[in-house]
């Protein structure tokens, strides 16, 4: 990926930029912003899931005119969102239920079909465990029927609304309510991970990413890509959750950037079923840095033989995705 | 029929809700004080100027800057940039070439001819003895105000050190002289030749107050047995003889500079210019003792200039210098090693300091003058006699010309406050803008613009300007390098990164504002604001 | 039009009538034919823009539906059996949101043990869910009660859930009259939503609603059904003058006026009940039917009002509440409550199993006498039922200790547990 104006102080990389073209800053950075989702919600301090809607829907909206319609599957967004008698959205939304986002969405996609509504888009969206655990089988079926809808994944690894248990996207190690830190191999199994982005791939869908909370541009510019085109879309983003990871609210931007930059969360773009894109590491950070600062691993930062396996999964992110590389630089400056 | 009831809910009815009631703590928008600010001897506003710098508007910036010190061309080339020894970017990579901007904005505004007003007349009168910078910067500063001055000066043009000791070649006398044109164009009344030596006579032609700014001038010798001594001179006066002599100074094919600090760096490279073809320092410390800067023994060295450490000169005969080997003791210092050697040369500079001839200054009551003419002033730049004020060189304090100008201004704050019968009092100092307040990793790889120099063969043999200025491209780059430590530069993350939109952007130049009805104190935004212009306080009770 | 037609083709042919723009559904049997048959309709194009959605789960094809109907769009599906439970969580959303989709259910048992033979435990697994419940008779009935459904359902905002026997009527060739576009455009306008998803109005649904207002959602839930029993007979009478004949009735009484004993049922069986009334009666037996067209809403006082000169009802039911008993009879007591007419239950049908007009005659008889078993399981087989219960007491008796510590370790024969 280019860094693309290299000729500014803090280049594309903060949320606007006054020294930035109008059309190179986010919409995150414009006035004129939806707040698709707005305040009054009752998100804990420092909720990276609350951010990343209001990221990911804002583009969205921005990319298709406001025309767009939500379905919303049960989980922490969705509850601190829209308690009776208060809603914080500002786009027709429906919640249905944990596992169904994707097949009600398929639903709203063919009802503006049938009535003719070509303009109107669709996303739904969901935590980890609705879309990769009970709702997979909703999203698998989505998928292979290249319905046209926008699938966004907030990916904070674990039940959160339920009150932290272990979903198949908690890390290895971490310490859930259902995966203590007790016994020979404290916390949650070293297994083998369940990666959604590259199943939703194996769909050969035209569209699949995965997106941050700490890098705005990389994850408007995915969303806006994927409005752009139609059939069934994924976007994973990586939310970090202060409660569930026992991590300090100010910290949730910076987690989720330690875990792009120790290659955690590798950032990558897959257009029908291949990789187009990885977005490279700008400052590769040993894999430490990123799990002390969380609760949930502070039994296993003293255990090396943990660390270790940790670290080779992240070196082997890196590897795989190529993601330590010189970045292309267009000399304007 | 209507909506179901409660299962189907009005959009952003959560406005009802005001979360800011979780709050335990609460962020406040604030100006740090950015280190190079802190750092800047003449107290410029470095980020605020570069601020506007980054947006191409560079006569702002200009205004800003000239607030403070009304020479950048001058600074931009001479000032040895303590701000950016202090800069925050050299832990990110590079320090920003504060300075190469500054004279970026020097140098145009010579070219657009930008000038400002002076401010309207007080009906008081202030005399200047001397300008050198720090007369200079009072002028001008006194003249924002409204005052009247005069510049009284001992010698046939103005300008200090600037003129008497700096060479061409790293301050062309066009920019020299323009600089203060400028100045005079104010309204400041120079008086060459006109050398002062009694105050209070100077006081009774009207002058509600005098500033004192007569630098250091007289040349420090040392005693060396001569059985027949050669050409000896002092480097001060090889340095204005260069500037106002109408013949070059003759010294011959081999010169010796004797010292280790900035002049006799400027010496020995003028002395090269001049044709000597072997030019050598002789120093009794080491390098790293050795008060000059570094770059200045560079570009010295690249010329051809030989530095012998560690050495002394016993004794003269004629042409040849007997020279003694030192060594370091355990405390540091140089000490003989009955180590000797003879080289030959056609002149000797003294290169040793100067002092201040202030003794008319000391036949006034309450006047303290101190070891080498050096006269004591208090934190409002006043001598022990009322009315008097001193700075520059001749006062305890750095000698160097971006001190001086800072005195000039301090100087003058001081002076028109006296005049009214009143103090000036300094701001409040903001709290440090240090490197753990930046999120550095917001700030795009930048490396340093390096600015062009002229080839050896030229800086050889003529005095045209060595280190050449940024073009607008890299001068722009430049200021955009710049992390804007402490103070916002509106670049929204405070406003994205709120999971609660709690934070309501103003438009530009307005900044930003909190709205505490729905901020539940996260602390996200003081975190990631790249520049630490947010911190977080205790929820008032 | 008068067809001779199979029952699940017929339907597939009312709901295309019906003009649906989104239909999604999952094969299971018996109702399969159904959707298959609708999807050819769609496929051929005669549906204009209406969308068939191949869906990987009975679950999702409720979503489906659900998202549809909730972003303006006319919606069916169509399930039986483990179909319908595996859309329960669904099943009861759709209700809760209002969204008035219609959906035919097959009515099938429910495993295990597996089987894909008709009787009435589905249907009755969610007649709590908030969905409104019809039965259809026969499959002219089948096809009137859709049509009736959706304008049932946009109506009310309420999901209506069509149930016909599974074989007994959607394998059936019968004579049945399709109506025309006509009359069908007719009776049937185009679904205007309360609440829809719309980018130019926009709104919440589904939102999360606590303690403070969880029972008021739930008492208008049940006010709608209470609305229903009202507007269904309106609909019937409103049909019937449209199309010249009567469905639709929520209860339909056979031969109650003079009747001691009145026997209530839902559904096809309700043509078998009469035939044996009709053998019954010519040997001067005081003996009527009611047939429920309902279960939910439940026709609480126009049944009390049809049972009122009964001195003993008669539910035939093709369920069971295990533990308890029948489901139909509890409902059919509670329309009694306060009465001492007694109810007495036949189980029968279960599994598929016939429910010959001799068995019904026989446990009739035996009800008039106020001599019958209740619940009575219907051609219960009580030499098997015998066997098992012995072979089961027996193999549950430990025996000798000894020996059977030696016969766990293996050392003398073997533990028949262990087969
Ligand atoms: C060779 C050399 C190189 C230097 N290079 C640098 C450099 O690169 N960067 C830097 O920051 N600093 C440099 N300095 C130091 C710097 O020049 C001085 O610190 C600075 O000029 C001091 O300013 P001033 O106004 O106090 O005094 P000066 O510049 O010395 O000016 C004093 C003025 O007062 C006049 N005067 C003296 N007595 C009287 C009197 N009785 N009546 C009237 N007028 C009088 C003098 O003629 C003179 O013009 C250098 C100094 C030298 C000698
Ligand atoms: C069928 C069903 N099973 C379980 C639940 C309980 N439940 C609600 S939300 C949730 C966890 C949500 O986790 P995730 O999808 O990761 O979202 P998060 O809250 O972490 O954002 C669970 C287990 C439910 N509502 N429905
Ligand atoms: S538990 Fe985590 S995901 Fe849920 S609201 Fe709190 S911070 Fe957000
Ligand atoms: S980065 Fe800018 S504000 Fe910070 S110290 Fe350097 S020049 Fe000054
Ligand atoms: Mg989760």
């Amino acid at each position: 990926m280019q860094q693309r104006v290299k000729y500014y102080q803090t280049g594309t990389f903060t949320v606007g930029n006054r020294l930035l073209d109008e059309e190179k800053r986010t919409v995150q950075a414009t006035k004129e912003r939806n707040n698709s989702l707005t305040c009054g919600h009752r998100a804990c301090q420092g909720c990276g899931e609350a951010l990343g809607a209001r990221f990911a829907i804002d583009a969205a909206m921005n990319a298709v005119n406001n025309k767009l319609i939500a379905v919303n599957a049960t989980g922490c967004l969705e509850v601190f969102s829209t308690p009776y008698p208060e809603s914080s959205w500002r786009i027709p939304w429906i919640h249905s239920l944990f596992g169904n986002a994707p097949a009600v969405a398929t639903g709203v996609a063919a009802a503006l079909r049938a009535r003719g509504e070509t303009k109107t888009r669709v996303i739904a969206q969901g935590g980890d465990g609705g879309t990769v655990d009970i709702g997979f089988g909703c999203l698998s079926g989505m998928f292979e029927r290249n319905d046209d809808v926008l699938y966004i994944c907030y990916d904070n690894e674990a039940y959160m609304n339920t009150g932290v248990q272990r979903s198949s996207r908690t890390p290895p190690g971490a310490r859930t309510a259902t995966t203590p830190p007790v016994g020979e191999h404290p916390g949650n199994s070293y297994n083998q991970g369940k990666n959604p982005a590259l199943i939703a791939m194996a769909h050969n869908i035209p569209y699949v990413a995965t997106a941050s909370v700490a890098d705005l541009h990389d994850l408007e510019d995915k969303v806006e890509k994927a409005m752009s085109i139609s059939g069934a879309r994924y976007v994973h983003i990586h939310v970090p959750c202060p409660l569930g990871w026992g991590a300090k609210p100010s910290n949730t931007i910076r987690l989720a950037r330690l875990a792009i930059e120790t290659g955690l969360f590798p950032l990558f773009e897959a257009e029908d079923g291949e990789i187009v894109d990885t977005t490279p590491i700008r400052k590769q950070q040993p894999v430490d840095e990123y799990l002390k600062l969380q609760r949930r691993f502070a039994h296993i930062l003293k255990d090396p033989l943990a660390l270790e396996t940790i670290q080779a999964m992240a070196d082997r992110n890196i590897s795989r995705f190529n993601l330590v590389r010189e970045m292309e630089v267009t000399n304007n400056g | 029929m209507d909506k179901p009831f409660a299962i189907t809910l009005d959009i952003e009815s959560s406005y009802s809700n005001h979360t800011g009631s979780w709050r335990t703590e609460r962020p406040v928008y604030i100006d740090r004080l950015p280190p190079c600010n802190d750092a800047c001897p003449a107290g410029e506003n470095i980020q605020g100027w570069l601020h506007e710098a980054e947006e191409g508007k560079y006569e702002n910036a200009w205004r800003i800057l000239v607030r403070d010190n009304p020479m950048p061309g001058v600074h931009g080339r001479v000032c040895y940039h303590p701000c950016e020894n202090a800069c925050n970017r050299q832990q990110i990579d590079s320090a920003v070439s504060i300075h190469a901007v500054e004279r970026f904005l020097g140098d145009q505004a010579l070219k657009h001819g930008w000038k400002v007003e002076a401010g309207k007349d007080s009906g008081k009168k202030v005399a200047i003895i001397g300008a050198g910078p720090s007369g200079l910067s009072a002028a001008w500063h006194l003249r924002l105000m409204g005052h009247q001055v005069v510049i009284f000066e001992a010698g046939p043009m103005a300008g200090g050190m600037m003129r008497f000791g700096i060479p061409k070649y790293r301050l062309p006398r066009e920019v020299l002289d323009e600089e203060i044109s400028r100045i005079c164009d104010l309204g400041v009344e120079i008086k060459l030749n006109s050398k002062i030596d009694d105050i209070p006579a100077l006081m009774d032609e009207g002058f509600d107050a005098v500033f004192v700014a007569i630098g250091a001038h007289v040349a420090r010798r040392t005693d060396i047995p001569a059985r027949d001594a050669g050409t000896i001179l002092d480097a001060v006066s090889v340095l204005q003889n260069v500037e106002t002599g109408d013949t070059p100074p003759l010294l011959g094919r081999r010169v010796i500079v004797y010292g280790g600090g900035n002049t006799a760096f400027d010496t020995a490279r003028t002395a090269k210019r001049l044709g000597a073809s072997e030019t050598m320092i002789v120093y009794r410390r080491n390098q790293e003792q050795m008060p000059a800067h570094d770059f200045e023994m560079h570009e010295a060295v690249d010329e051809g200039i030989m530095v012998r450490w560690l050495s002394t000169i016993k004794e003269i005969d004629d042409t040849s210098y007997k020279i003694e080997k030192m060594r370091l003791n355990d405390e540091g210092w140089p000490e003989p090693t009955g180590e000797f050697e003879t080289i030959e040369a056609d002149t000797l500079i003294l290169a040793l300091g100067q002092t201040t001839d202030s003794s008319f200054l000391e036949k006034l009551d309450g006047v303290e003058v101190e070891r080498n003419g050096v006269v004591k002033v208090d934190e409002s730049m006043m001598t022990g006699f009322p009315g008097v004020f001193a700075g520059g060189d001749m006062v305890p304090a750095d000698r160097t010309v971006t001190t001086a100008t800072g005195h000039g201004k301090l100087a003058a704050r001081n002076i028109d406050a006296w005049m009214r019968g009143e103090k000036w009092q300094a701001g409040d100092r903001h709290e440090i803008a240090g490197f753990k307040h930046i999120n550095p990793w917001y700030y795009t790889d930048a490396p340093k613009k390096l600015q062009p120099v002229l080839d050896i063969a030229r800086r050889q043999s003529t005095f045209t300007e060595v280190v050449k200025g940024l073009d607008e491209d890299n001068a722009l780059f430049e200021a955009r390098r710049c992390l804007s430590c402490g103070n916002c530069f509106e670049c929204d993350n405070c406003y994205g990164m709120c999971p609660d939109n709690s934070v309501i952007k103003l438009g530009p130049g307005k900044g930003f504002e909190f709205n505490y009805d729905f901020c539940k104190g996260c602390g996200l935004c003081a975190a990631e604001c790249p520049c630490g212009a947010i911190t977080m306080i205790k929820e008032p009770e | 039009m008068l067809k001779q037609i199979e029952g699940s083709k017929a339907v597939a042919e009312a709901i295309a009538l019906c003009r649906p723009e989104v239909i999604s559904a999952y094969p299971i049997t018996p109702q399969t034919h159904i959707v298959e048959d609708l999807s050819q309709i769609v496929k051929k194009g005669a549906l204009g823009n209406c969308q068939y959605i191949n869906v990987e789960s009975e679950f999702a094809a409720m979503s489906c539906v659900i998202g549809a109907s909730a972003t303006g769009a006319r919606a069916y599906t169509a399930t039986s059996s483990q179909g319908l439970l595996f859309m329960a969580e669904a099943v009861y959303n759709a209700s809760g949101m209002g969204l008035p989709i219609v959906m035919t259910l097959g009515n099938r048992a429910i495993g295990a043990p597996i089987n894909i033979w008709n009787d009435h435990s589905d249907s009755m697994s969610m007649a709590n869910s908030g969905w409104i419940q019809l039965h259809a008779e026969t499959n002219q009935e089948a096809v009137d009660l859709h049509i009736i459904a959706f304008r049932l359902a946009e109506q009310l905002s309420v999901p209506v859930m069509v149930c016909m026997d599974g074989f007994i009527l959607t394998h059936a060739y019968e004579r049945v009259d399709i109506p025309t576009q006509e009359q069908v455009d007719n009776f049937l306008p185009k679904f205007e939503p309360v609440q829809m998803l719309d980018p130019d109005e926009p709104l919440t649904m589904g939102a999360m609603v606590g303690p403070e207002a969880f029972t008021e959602v739930r008492y208008l839930s049940h006010h709608k059904q209470l609305q229903a029993l009202e507007v269904i007979p309106q609909l019937a009478s409103e049909f019937e003058k449209q199309f010249g004949r009567k469905s639709g009735a929520m209860v339909d009484p056979y031969h109650t006026i003079d009747a001691d004993t009145v026997v209530v049922s839902l559904g096809s069986i309700n043509g078998t009940i009469k035939d044996t009334i009709d053998i019954l009666r010519e040997d001067r037996c005081s003996i009527g039917s009611v047939k429920l067209g309902a279960f939910r809403p439940f026709p609480l006082a126009e049944l009390r009002e049809a049972l009122s000169g009964a001195r003993r009802v008669i539910v035939v039911e093709k369920d069971v509440a295990l533990g308890l008993g029948g489901i139909v009879a509890s409902n059919v007591r509670m329309a009694l409550r306060g009465t001492s007419t007694p109810v007495y239950t036949i189980i029968a049908g279960l599994g598929g199993r016939p429910i010959p007009s001799k068995s019904l005659d026989k446990a009739f008889r035996q009800a008039m006498d106020d001599d019958i078993e209740d619940p009575l399981f219907l051609d219960l087989n009580h030499e098997v039922i015998d066997r098992e219960l012995a072979r089961m007491k027996e193999q549950r008796r430990s025996g000798p200790v000894a020996e059977n510590i030696l016969r766990e370790i293996g050392l003398v024969g073997h533990s028949p547990r262990k087969v």
